[in-house]
């Protein structure tokens, strides 16, 4: 990671937190002592991230800088270290493809074929038309409803090709899939019904 | 005090030392690459491992704390085992360009891989490449090569004071860089090249020109600021390659300023390398009899009273004590060497040093600077000054310009009228120098390069009796202290430097001896005749009859006495250029061209002499107090605000203004400026 991967071209000369996001920036300044309010420095950049549409620009990063007192460089050396703070400009749908192991035995390489299929993306592209950007991802700590994705905010569990493709075809048609398993399981209730337990059921 | 076996030596050491210290106390030396003593821990390179017995594995000695009853081994199979297979990782990512690098036969890497390298690789694959980045005209990066110990970054935040540089991105993607790749906005930026362990940061201007061990190294003293770095130049043949810091606890630790170590190349440009003359308006090369019987001609034809010598910023002592001699010898009262028109007490010392000391610095608790610009003009100082406020319990107020000095401080006022306000206890600050154990004043050229400077060091001076501290003149010149101390300075009635100049304007002076004058202020000098003596062609060469080429500070063997007063000895590290030679020599030679020669034949003799002026030359590299008995003259303060007036950092003196080098760290401080919209 260095300076010249950021993308110049996209970056907007300024950039200012909404009232109601400052007041929230200002909650988690509040939570340490005077003097501290470096710590809030995660939760600021997520705040100015989410405003921003997903992306977290330079100029968000210095105003970060400037409201915590911080070096700019110290602030750009957080928003670089953690990979949930995109540099560069991402798709409104943010779709990131586990493909760590429990996910590849269970099938990750179909959930990216159905990413290619639907989108016409393989991993690390974007659309033209900013609607998507599919990355691949290490772990994201479901490995019990392997195979899965995150979009946004939300995990798309139990996937396959298929259900893949009907996920993102839902999302480009303008609708909001539900999250969670894609199969018929509930959660992370094991595969083809109730092992034990079933006394109450 | 933990008392701890290592080795099977036992060693009782301070509370709170490493483990590190621990072993290098009992004399096993450890291995390390991030670990710096004089920054903090940071403890991830890992090379510094040790075996205790009863842990699970080694430690890392830099970052443990030296417990009681501890039993260290640093010479064990198991220990070797451990640093080796650090080293493999180190270099598993470090290219094998020892070659083409300018660190080699100077690289911490290089040295270790000797005691921990493999014989060969096993790591097949690629290595990772990183871009270089754009440091500035000083610091050259080959980032592939970083091992990524952040000394640099540490170095920036910790000493430096410029939170300029991190390291972005994780793991294998970890890169150090700048914010938005611009060198750093320090005047002590080039250390970083001293501290980086591999050759990653290198030296620009140095860029292959030389290895190091083809270098012939000369200790010396350095002359940009009136500090006194202690300099190591590293010569080629007549060439100066390069300059670096040499330690000294007492006046820059381990540090250098960049004007210290890179205005080298102002060395080799727009020297004076054989005696000119001016014959029909322009300057015409001679032979240096023509010149010698010309000027003795000159000084023995016009009354005494009609000749004067000024010697200026970067006059050595032993020459002004032959120019001083000379025009005794002449007849003329008329010598000054305070060229800034400072109007210094020679005849009180205590008034004209910066009595603290710099090791001083480190025990004071409060600190008021007056009309300083001390980061600009003592970068070391103004380093010293940070490293005490990161210590905590140290109060620092401004009176002057409000400028980023890398340290908070109270900011009073901008002017005499605050001073005024504090001497007369109506400022709040008042409360805090009072109730300071040691507080020290640090007045500088701003407020005392000015028509009421001498009432304004006796306000200090004043504020400093009252509050029990210690006043302290900042200097700029590396001559002035010299020049004061040996008394060059008007003699009984004598003009000083204004005076000399006014004279020169009205006809009362004829003849007017430069001695590395080369910032006279006012007009005047051209009606006289001028004889300047010096290394550059820069401003005091304007006004020149005749020319007498001098050696610059790396070609004498002279003498410099720092702003605390401190007395070193510069040593030759190379030949001035063509004909120039060593200035007190030249003296010497005039002297008896003009029948007057002067009683030394040898530097021997000749310091022997400065012994006999000033005792204090006698003690070499360490400071002799001088008695307090107050300064300058009680007086009206003008409403003027103390400014720095222009003064460009990069361009202090004749050798500064000749280096491309300054030239191009002007001009990228004003990018940087303009880029970002401050002064930072």
């Amino acid at each position: 990671m260095s300076m010249s991967d950021i993308n110049t071209a996209d970056q907007p000369a300024t950039f200012e937190f909404s009232p109601e996001n400052l007041e929230e920036a200002k909650k988690h300044i509040a939570k340490y002592p005077e003097g501290r309010q470096a710590s809030a420095v995660m939760p600021l950049l997520d705040i100015a991230q989410r405003q921003f549409g997903g992306w977290l620009p330079q100029a968000a990063v210095r105003h970060v800088a400037d409201m915590l007192d911080m070096p700019v460089i110290r602030v750009l050396e957080v928003a670089s270290f953690y990979t949930m703070y995109n540099l560069n400009p991402v798709g409104k749908n943010f779709v990131q493809v586990c493909t760590t192991t429990p996910c590849w035995l269970r099938g990750s390489d179909e959930v990216v074929s159905g990413c290619k299929k639907a989108l016409g993306l393989k991993p690390g592209e974007s659309s033209e038309d900013g609607e998507f950007t599919v990355i691949e991802v290490e772990c994201l700590g479901a490995c019990a409803n392997a195979p899965m994705m995150q979009i946004g905010d939300d995990y798309y569990e139990d996937l396959d090709e298929a259900s893949t493709i009907k996920v993102l075809e839902a999302l480009k048609a303008g609708e909001t899939p539900e999250s969670g398993p894609q199969s018929d399981r509930k959660g992370s209730e094991p595969a083809g019904g109730l092992t034990s337990l079933q006394e109450n059921t | 005090m933990p008392t701890l076996t290592i080795d099977g030596v036992e060693v009782t050491v301070d509370d709170g030392m490493t483990l590190m210290q621990a072993c290098e106390e009992a004399g096993a030396e450890i291995p390390r690459f991030c670990y710096h003593d004089r920054l903090s821990i940071a403890g991830n390179c890992r090379m510094c491992l040790v075996e205790q017995e009863n842990a699970p594995k080694p430690v890392a000695s830099c970052a443990m704390p030296a417990g009681d009853g501890m039993v260290i081994h640093t010479n064990m199979p198991s220990v070797k085992k451990a640093r080796e297979g650090v080293m493999e990782f180190l270099l598993i990512n470090h290219p094998l360009d020892c070659p083409i690098c300018d660190q080699g036969g100077e690289c911490d890497l290089q040295d270790q891989s000797m005691a921990y390298g493999g014989n060969d690789s096993r790591y097949t694959e690629n290595k990772r490449a990183v871009t270089e980045k754009n440091m500035g005209p000083l610091i050259k990066t080959v980032m592939t090569r970083c091992i990524h110990c952040t000394r640099c970054v540490r170095f920036a935040e910790e000493v430096a004071g410029v939170e300029e540089i991190g390291a972005l991105g994780r793991g294998e993607h970890m890169e150090i860089s700048t914010y938005l790749e611009q060198s750093m906005t320090s005047e002590l930026s080039g250390n970083v090249i001293d501290l980086c362990p591999v050759g990653a940061l290198t030296s620009k201007p140095y860029a292959f020109t030389a290895r190091s061990w083809e270098l012939e190294k000369t200790e010396s003293i350095d002359v940009h600021d009136a500090v006194g770095s202690n300099i190591r130049v590293d010569v080629r043949g007549r060439e100066v390659m390069r300059i670096l810091p040499r330690l000294n606890e007492d006046v820059n630790q381990e540090w250098l300023a960049d004007r210290s170590r890179f205005a080298y190349d102002g060395l080799k440009k727009r020297r004076l390398d054989k005696p000119y003359m001016r014959v029909d308006g322009k300057l015409q090369p001679v032979s240096w009899e023509e010149a010698f019987k010309t000027v003795a001609d000159k000084l023995g034809n016009t009354d005494a009273s009609k000749i004067a010598a000024i010697a200026g910023d970067l006059a050595d002592v032993e020459a002004m004590i032959a120019l001083k001699d000379l025009m005794q010898a002449v007849g003329s009262s008329n010598i000054d060497c305070r060229e800034d028109g400072i109007l210094h007490d020679a005849g009180n010392r205590g008034s004209y040093l910066f009595n603290s000391t710099i090791n001083g610095i480190d025990e004071a608790d409060a600190i008021l600077i007056i009309g300083a610009d001390i980061r600009s003009d003592a970068p070391i100082i103004n380093a010293r000054i940070r490293q005490r406020w990161l210590t905590g319990n140290a109060k620092i107020a401004i009176i002057g310009e409000n400028t980023d000095l890398t340290y908070d401080y109270d900011y009073l006022g901008a002017g005499p009228q605050t001073l005024q306000e504090v001497a007369e206890g109506k400022n709040s600050f008042c409360d805090i120098l009072k109730g300071a154990a040691n507080p020290i004043i640090i007045v500088g050229k701003q407020a005392l390069a000015r028509e009421d400077g001498q009432a304004i060091a006796a306000t200090a001076a004043a504020i400093a009796d009252a509050i029990g501290g210690t006043y302290n003149v900042l200097h700029t010149a590396a001559g002035r202290v010299g020049g004061l101390d040996v008394g060059f300075v008007p003699q009984d009635g004598g003009r000083n430097v204004a005076e000399i100049v006014a004279g020169a304007a009205s006809g009362d002076i004829d003849v007017v001896y430069l001695l590395n004058a080369d910032g006279i202020e006012g007009e005047g000098l051209d009606k006289a005749f001028v004889i300047y003596q010096g290394s550059h062609g820069d401003a005091g060469v304007k006004n020149a009859d005749v020319i007498l080429p001098g050696a610059a500070y790396t070609e004498k063997d002279a003498t410099w006495v720092n702003t605390e007063g401190r007395v070193q000895q510069g040593r030759r590290a190379a030949f001035p250029p063509g004909d120039a030679r060593e200035d007190w020599t030249i003296l010497r030679a005039l002297s008896g061209v003009m029948g007057k020669t002067l009683p030394y034949d040898t530097l021997g003799a000749l310091r022997a002499r400065m012994v006999e002026i000033a005792p204090q030359f006698d003690v070499l590299d360490d400071v002799t107090a001088a008695d307090w008995q107050g300064a300058g003259q009680a007086g009206e303060l003008s409403d003027a605000v103390f400014t720095n007036d222009g003064v460009n950092h990069y361009k202090v003196n004749p050798i500064c203004r000749a280096s491309e080098t300054m030239d191009a760290c002007e001009q990228n401080r004003a990018e940087i400026s303009e880029g970002t919209g401050t002064n930072g």
